[in-house]
């Protein structure tokens, strides 16, 4: 007997709704017992984890916080993906985002420049992510270069590119030689939504481009470009639509998100630009995306579930005295899970006789 | 064992397979005789490939049995089948382009024989059976033709008891068919026993001893062919009489509609074909046919009609007098042309996606998008016009397009542009596997088209199509398209010459001269 992985004639509906889940619970059995190897209680870890983080007000706000910028890059990343093409920078496109509206906070430090700061601090952090992210696909449509590798390796290229930054020209001169700018101008920070906590009104925009990427995937021929392109790319080009623009186009978009999401990072919860703003959103990011099946609804829950996690983690890590690299191990299976489930929706596995040998003598 | 002339060589006894909710064989029975050519007839769906399949041991049977010369068999796979003596031709050549004919051959035989003796050994079976092959050339370079002489070679170099051919003469020009009898019925003298698909049934009538008729997965009939008349045949696998086309009333050509000037254009992949100086004009009114075997440059020449790829001047295509060859597909269609590719999944259409979606792959261009936003009502309302208009049998409102049969699709794909009301619509294989019943509605479709003053263009391998509702066929061959010949004019035999690659000319000089003084 021996397994095969055989198509399904049908797309199974329930799978669809079900893999996620099912990836969840295997993830949580595999943490469960890597804690038990761990010497620590099982059912103990998992409560610090997943239910400690849902019983206070503050962790609560604090898991908005992290889901805001997993949810905005995610929502990005899942038109990218729906469309085959393949954006696994975006912790590049976060930092560039992050580092254009930055210069213009440094530039009008201390001169009250008024409220039209912050907005184009935005607009700046969109466009800078944007553009980072057309180097990877520009070589891509014009040179055939592989959008994966460019757009991971130019990750590297903007830490440092920041890092330069902080530690030369925009160094806090008041800053006790810390790697840091001076802090943001109020005109220049993105504003709390409840007074003494860190949840900003970036939440409020997250679930604003959850909203448009759902209408635009769902209801705009824009959206049905993304997907025909990515579901069947002969039929999108005899449909009229430009297979090279819309690559891309998906860059773009995605890399405005996430350079949004980098600028939000920095004039809200930080308030300042220094190494580190990121611990990985971009790459979390492409876990979201997939637990949340590429679809914007779905990347709300995930990037909320994942934001969770980063939290527990950090619970745990006092609780517990787990090393807090626990979590991206978590996230890491999760993805695994994930995607091995996903495979379940359009296959089946099916346990087959092992074929005898064939009949000798016949022939 | 017994008299060998009287025994079945293979019994197919009570099969039948079900697939979910479909009953694909129902408890079909089969005798396969040594020294006989076995024709099996059915419409698409109608349970042939299940039934080939179980006899060569792709899949297995859900229940009845396989009997191979009275000894009862369980195939569990292709291996076993071939060890047994059964060998199979396929429709879709599994052949490696950048592979040469000798290694292609090797990966379809066992393996540990050496390359050196496999070149031998396929040198000395294509000459004994007249099929030349030269073991070294690599397949990109083969012509369709020679390209199923590798199959067949392949097939014979196992040397099967037993041969499947599915299709065989689908790709091949009336001559290379001929060929390819002549080895047929050497095979069967031999003493080999055929399985032969086809849906050209004057060919199984000229060519097979015995027929078996299945019809949504039962036998409806076994007879001789010989005996019957292709009509008789025909309502046997359809179960009702299938009318011939009427030709529209009182069709007369108009203007040229679309007219292809002096287009040279390079093929952007290496196999391709390059299309040298083709030229055509297509009036209102008509229907031209391109004739030829697959591989021609037909692909490239479709891909050039649509816009899919641009020609390398504006002037090299005309649309109702303007120059559009550089334009968009998207550009002609809003000029009034449509375009039915021969793929139907995965290009005309996209698998996975309902079929309000695809109505709207083609459709975007007008009335089904508003300020950007898709107006489903719109999409839907054209998906139960093509419903009704082109009788597409579906289980729900809105299924995706992978979920219809073939010829249900090739109905919604063709009834998707028809009733846009194209002024110009250019189809390639519009009828490509599809049964008798909806084949009969697509060409009649295309000749009301015609008749209501457009121009269509139809581009097809299948002669009887062109003949039969063509007034004007040319062929293409190596990228360079013939003259067209006029209805009366294009007799198979000068088609399948040109199709062949010997010009017009050389065959009728008189003729020639005629056409070149004109």
């Amino acid at each position: 007997m021996h397994l095969v992985l055989e198509r399904r004639a049908e797309r199974s509906v329930q799978v669809a709704l079900a893999s996620p889940l099912i990836a969840i619970a295997l993830t949580l059995a595999t943490m469960a017992a890597l804690f038990w190897l761990l010497g620590k209680n099982p059912l103990v870890a998992l409560g610090v984890y997943f239910v400690d983080p849902l019983t206070d007000a503050y962790t609560l706000q604090e898991i908005a916080v992290k889901a805001t910028p997993l949810v905005m890059i995610a929502v990005g990343l899942s038109v990218c993906y729906i469309a085959n093409v393949w954006n696994i920078g975006a912790e590049g496109q976060f930092i560039i985002g992050a580092v254009a509206g930055s210069w213009l906070a440094v530039r009008t430090q201390g001169a009250d420049a008024g409220a039209w700061v912050l907005p184009a601090m935005l607009a700046l952090g969109a466009l800078g992510g944007a553009l980072y992210a057309m180097i990877p696909a520009i070589c891509r449509v014009r040179f055939g270069a592989s959008e994966i590798l460019v757009s991971l390796m130019l990750v590297y290229v903007a830490d440092l590119l920041m890092d330069f930054l902080v530690r030369g020209p925009w160094r806090d001169p008041h800053g006790l030689n810390f790697p840091t700018t001076a802090e943001f101008d109020p005109v220049a920070t993105v504003p709390v939504l409840v007074e003494g906590s860190r949840l900003h009104a970036g939440a409020i925009l997250a679930l604003m481009v959850v909203l448009s990427g759902a209408v635009l995937l769902g209801r705009t021929l824009k959206g049905f470009e993304i997907r025909l392109v990515g579901a069947a790319p002969k039929a999108a080009a005899f449909a009229g639509f430009d297979g090279r623009r819309l690559t891309l186009f998906c860059f773009a978009l995605s890399g405005a998100l996430a350079g949004l999401a980098g600028i939000i990072e920095v004039a809200g919860p930080i308030g300042h630009l220094q190494p580190g703003i990121s611990p990985g959103y971009g790459f979390t990011a492409i876990i979201v995306a997939f637990l949340g099946r590429l679809n914007p609804l779905g990347v709300l829950i995930a990037g909320l579930f994942l934001a969770l996690t980063v939290i527990g983690g950090e619970g745990a890590q006092i609780a517990l005295k787990v090393p807090l690299d626990l979590t991206k191990v978590f996230q890491g299976i999760l993805l695994f899970y994930v995607l091995a489930c996903d495979s379940l929706i359009v296959h089946r596995i099916r346990l087959v006789a092992t074929p005898r040998k064939p009949a000798h003598g016949h022939a | 064992m017994t008299d060998l002339a009287t025994q079945p060589l293979l019994q197919a006894i009570e099969i039948s397979k079900r697939f979910g909710e479909l009953l694909a064989n129902d408890a079909v029975s089969l005798d396969l005789m040594p020294h006989e050519i076995h024709a099996l007839l059915g419409e698409n769906g109608a349970g042939k490939s299940t039934l080939v399949k179980i006899i060569y041991g792709l899949i297995q049977p859900g229940s009845g049995e396989l009997r191979w010369q009275g000894d009862k068999v369980e195939l569990a796979g292709p291996a076993q089948a071939r060890a047994l003596g059964i060998g199979m031709m396929f429709q879709h050549f599994s052949l490696f382009e950048n592979l040469t004919v000798a290694e292609n051959v090797a990966l379809g035989l066992p393996a540990g024989e050496p390359l050196a003796r496999i070149s031998a050994r396929l040198a000395e079976v294509s000459r004994a059976y007249g099929l030349p092959l030269e073991p070294r050339r690599e397949v990109w370079r083969l012509s369709v033709g020679e390209r199923q002489r590798i199959e067949i070679v392949r097939a014979l170099m196992q040397s099967p008891r037993l041969l499947i051919l599915d299709e065989p003469t689908a790709v091949l020009t009336p001559g290379e068919a001929d060929q390819l009898f002549v080895v047929l019925r050497r095979l069967r003298q031999e003493g080999c026993a055929l399985l032969y698909i086809s849906h050209k049934l004057e060919e199984v009538k000229q060519l097979c001893d015995t027929a078996t008729v299945l019809r949504a997965g039962r036998k409806v009939a076994t007879c001789d062919p010989r005996r019957e008349s292709a009509a008789s045949l025909a309502r046997m696998m359809v179960g009702a009489d299938v009318g011939p086309v009427r030709a529209a009333a009182a069709r007369h050509a108009g203007l040229p509609r679309l007219v292809i000037k002096d287009l040279t254009l390079a093929p952007d992949d290496p196999h391709g074909t390059r299309l040298k100086s083709v030229a055509l004009e297509v009036r209102g009114g008509e229907i031209v046919g391109i004739a030829g075997v697959a591989g021609n440059g037909q692909d490239e020449l479709f891909a050039a009609l649509s816009g899919e790829r641009t020609a390398p001047e504006s002037g090299n295509l005309v649309i109702d007098g303007e120059a559009v060859g550089l334009a968009s597909i998207t550009e002609r269609r809003r000029r009034g042309a449509a375009f039915v590719p021969d793929e139907r999944l995965g290009h005309a259409t996209a698998p996975r996606m309902t079929l309000s979606e695809n109505t709207l792959l083609t459709g975007h261009a007008g009335g089904m998008v508003r300020r950007g936003f898709i107006d489903r009502s719109a999409t839907l309302a054209a998906i139960d016009r093509i419903t009704a208009g082109f009788d597409v049998r579906k289980g729900t409102r809105d299924p995706e397009a992978m979920s219809l049969s073939g010829g249900n699709l090739q109905k919604f794909v063709v009834g998707r542009e028809i009733l846009r009301e194209p002024g110009v619509l250019v189809v390639s294989q519009p009828t490509w596997g599809v049964d008798a019943g909806a084949t009969a509605a697509i060409r009649q479709a295309l000749i009301d088209l015609a008749g209501r003053g457009s121009a269509v263009l139809v581009i097809s391998q299948d002669l009887d199509e062109l003949l039969e509702i063509a007034d004007r066929i040319a062929v293409i061959f190596h990228g360079t398209l013939s003259a067209p010949l006029d209805h009366a004019a294009a007799t198979r035999e000068r088609l399948g010459l040109l199709m062949g690659g010997s010009s017009a000319d050389a065959l009728v000089p008189t003729e020639a001269g005629h056409a070149l003084g004109a």
